[in-house]
């Protein structure tokens, strides 16, 4: 990919100022590209700090005690962690927007879903009203939600909880967004609504050009969507690369762990799962060096002392994991 | 498949519950949460059940240990029909059939201690002295992999998958024969689900436990289970044993099921069929069989006659006009 990466976030550290304690570091050194139609997928379990990442993309850290620390988020080049307030809000919905996991929390349940997705429009194209409303059921026909006409004038209570994440699509796609942060958006529905959705999104994509970073926690959705993987243990990357390179060879011993942990259609019946022993470190109690060596079987002295920098071990393929690489050599 | 061979034996359990009033008063409406549902789970078997929000699993769960009184049909645990038994007599049966829920935090007293919570089942049906109980906790702690010094926390001192094991351990205390595990590790992070997987599998050999086993994750369920009923808004639609089922579904719902789950490797992705809509409302579920609106092959019979669940000597039984068991 010679272009221009769509947006980069660079060394961010996302951190916690509770009193007078030092902040305590969510997230460290998290670095990444999108490019213009291609999908990212972090992945990682509770706590690893892949939505604190998402939503410091858009400075919706909550506050007041949340912060970017440290490291820059580059949006065609603007760094997005210095601009104003206003800035940054006209930028939300329109150069970037957001889908969460319960669309039933992130819709207005006093407003038709008509309506929330027209303000959406008028907010940042200031069109008139009658336009803004044309264009809301036009995205109900892109998100394809069956009797548009009659839907626009509906209340969210009344939607079921796969037609709340497509109308949620519908607002977040309204303007056309070069950027989709996606934060486990198929999490809260059941398996056949989450195909439905999952392949609407990929549609719509395809048709927009838009760069979208899809947070998951479940590998079957990084197979179905991913470009390019990006997974995360406590707060670090630990390893990056193109979907093939991570289900071929996954090289980090946490990323071979979830990989072997997770049952999945016609693997091993009746056999015992792989288990990664212990539990994720608390935010206050990391270990010092590689985050991980608790609960690595191949942990060796170095690894609970030092923790391991990224390093290439092919084509687009990082690790963090002295196990590989120049730290291999070391 | 029913008689004396399986422990827990259920025959036509019906659950329907009245909601609020017809807009024009016209008397209650009724909500079909579980209509004629029957399977029998043999010794140290474990039956998946499996199905989409709303298909009433859980209902059938929580109606078979008669934490909600079924409207109708026959529960026979370990021979003695349980389903008329008084409530005193009901709770001295409990004993035999336990149960885990899928949030172990909201089913745990916030306020006893891991060690309490555990030992009461044994202090409410009077099994052994003080002394012996504490040593029955603290082998049951032992057990399902919890320290013995974590018996005088609290249940929010513990992670997730520290509370599922607790819950666990409480469930075992009195020496069930039946477990029926609503979602029991839906709430928990992909390791550590595969910790609470593992100590299940291993329990039920040590034990010969049966379960229950309502999940909606196909892949857990696949991994668990010795046989599998699929349900559709409050039916059964397919049961089988378990690779048969995964390897030959006949069912269509089954099919679209298993056709959704997303693939373990970037290189198996395909275009799929993909069911159309939503699960329709189990207050006025659709006339015939119950799946005609979003079945790809349905004709006109399957609008108006409702298909029986049909078996053939494998095990394997659909409820379909268009697809039979395969022998």
């Amino acid at each position: 990919m010679a272009q221009e990466p769509v947006l980069a976030v660079e060394s961010l550290r996302v951190e916690f100022a509770t009193g007078d304690a030092p902040p305590v570091v969510a997230v460290s050194d998290m670095s990444f590209e999108v490019h213009r139609g291609e999908t990212l997928c972090i992945v990682g379990e509770s706590g690893c700090g892949k939505s604190l990442t998402a939503l410091s993309i858009l400075r919706l850290l909550p506050r007041p005690y949340g912060r970017i620390g440290a490291g820059r988020v580059l949006l065609d080049g603007r760094d997005l962690t210095t601009v104003s307030e206003a800035e940054i809000r006209a930028v939300r919905g329109r150069a970037i927007s957001m889908i969460f996991q319960e669309p039933m929390t992130s819709l207005n349940p006093v407003l038709t879903v008509g309506r929330q997705i027209a303000e959406t429009v008028m907010v940042h194209e200031g069109l008139s009203w009658q336009d803004c409303m044309d264009r809301a059921l036009e995205m109900l026909r892109q998100v394809r939600i069956p009797e548009p006409e009659r839907r626009l004038h509906e209340y969210p209570h009344q939607l079921s909880g796969g037609m709340r994440q497509r109308v949620m699509i519908a607002m977040a796609l309204a303007c056309r967004p070069r950027v989709l942060l996606a934060d486990e958006p198929t999490t809260a529905l059941d398996v056949t609504i989450q195909a439905q959705i999952l392949d609407l999104i990929r549609d719509l994509l395809q048709e927009t050009g838009a760069a979208v970073v899809l947070i998951t926690h479940d590998l079957g959705v990084v197979a179905e969507m991913a470009q390019r993987v990006l997974v995360m243990y406590a707060g670090n990357k630990v390893e990056e690369g193109s979907v093939e390179e991570i289900f071929d060879a996954p090289s980090h011993p946490y990323t071979r762990g979830l990989m072997a942990a997770m049952p999945h259609l016609g693997g091993g019946r009746g056999k015992r799962l792989n288990e990664i022993p212990g539990v994720v470190p608390a935010l206050d109690a990391r270990p010092p060096g590689c985050a991980f060596a608790p609960r690595c079987m191949q942990a060796v002295a170095r690894c609970h002392a030092e923790a391991p920098p990224l390093v290439q071990i092919g084509g687009t393929h990082t690790v963090a994991c002295w196990a590989h690489g120049q730290g291999a050599q070391a | 498949m029913t008689g004396k061979t399986s422990v827990l034996d259920v025959q036509g359990l019906v659950k329907h519950y009245s909601v609020g009033r017809g807009l024009f008063g016209s008397g209650r409406r009724r909500l079909h949460a579980v209509d004629g549902v029957s399977f029998a789970i043999a010794p140290g078997e474990t039956l998946g059940l499996v199905g989409e929000s709303g298909c009433g699993k859980s209902t059938v769960g929580k109606a078979v240990l008669r934490l909600v009184e079924p409207t109708a049909g026959r529960i026979v645990l370990e021979g003695e029909d349980i389903t008329a038994l008084s409530r005193s007599a009901l709770i001295a049966k409990r004993r035999k059939m336990q149960v885990i829920f899928q949030d172990p935090y909201s089913s745990l007293n916030p306020r006893m201690t891991a060690g309490e919570i555990v030992q009461e089942p044994l202090i409410n049906f009077r099994i052994g002295t003080r002394a012996e109980q504490q040593e029955r906790v603290a082998a049951l702690f032992a057990r399902v992999g919890l320290r013995p010094d974590q018996r005088n926390n609290y249940p929010h001192e513990f992670s997730g998958g520290q509370r599922q094991r607790l819950g666990i351990a409480r469930a075992l205390a009195l020496g069930p024969s039946v477990v029926i595990a609503d979602e029991p590790v839906s709430a928990l992070d992909v390791s550590v689900q595969a910790q609470v997987i593992n100590l299940l599998m291993d329990l039920q050999e040590e034990y010969g436990l049966s379960y229950l086993f309502i999940a909606h994750d196909l892949g857990v369920v696949e991994h668990i289970s010795h046989r599998v009923a699929v349900m559709y808004l409050g039916k059964i639609v397919e049961t089988a044993p378990r690779d048969m089922l995964f390897a030959e579904p006949r069912h269509p719902y089954t099919e679209a099921l298993l056709a959704a789950v997303p693939v373990s490797h970037p290189r198996m992705r395909r275009r799929r069929v993909v069911l159309k809509g939503d699960v329709p409302s189990p207050i006025n579920p659709p006339s015939g069989c119950r799946f005609h609106t979003r079945c790809p092959i349905a004709v006109a019979r399957c609008r108006e006659e409702e298909p029986a669940l049909l078996g053939d000597s494998s095990g394997h039984s659909v409820a379909c006009h268009l697809r039979t068991p395969a022998n």
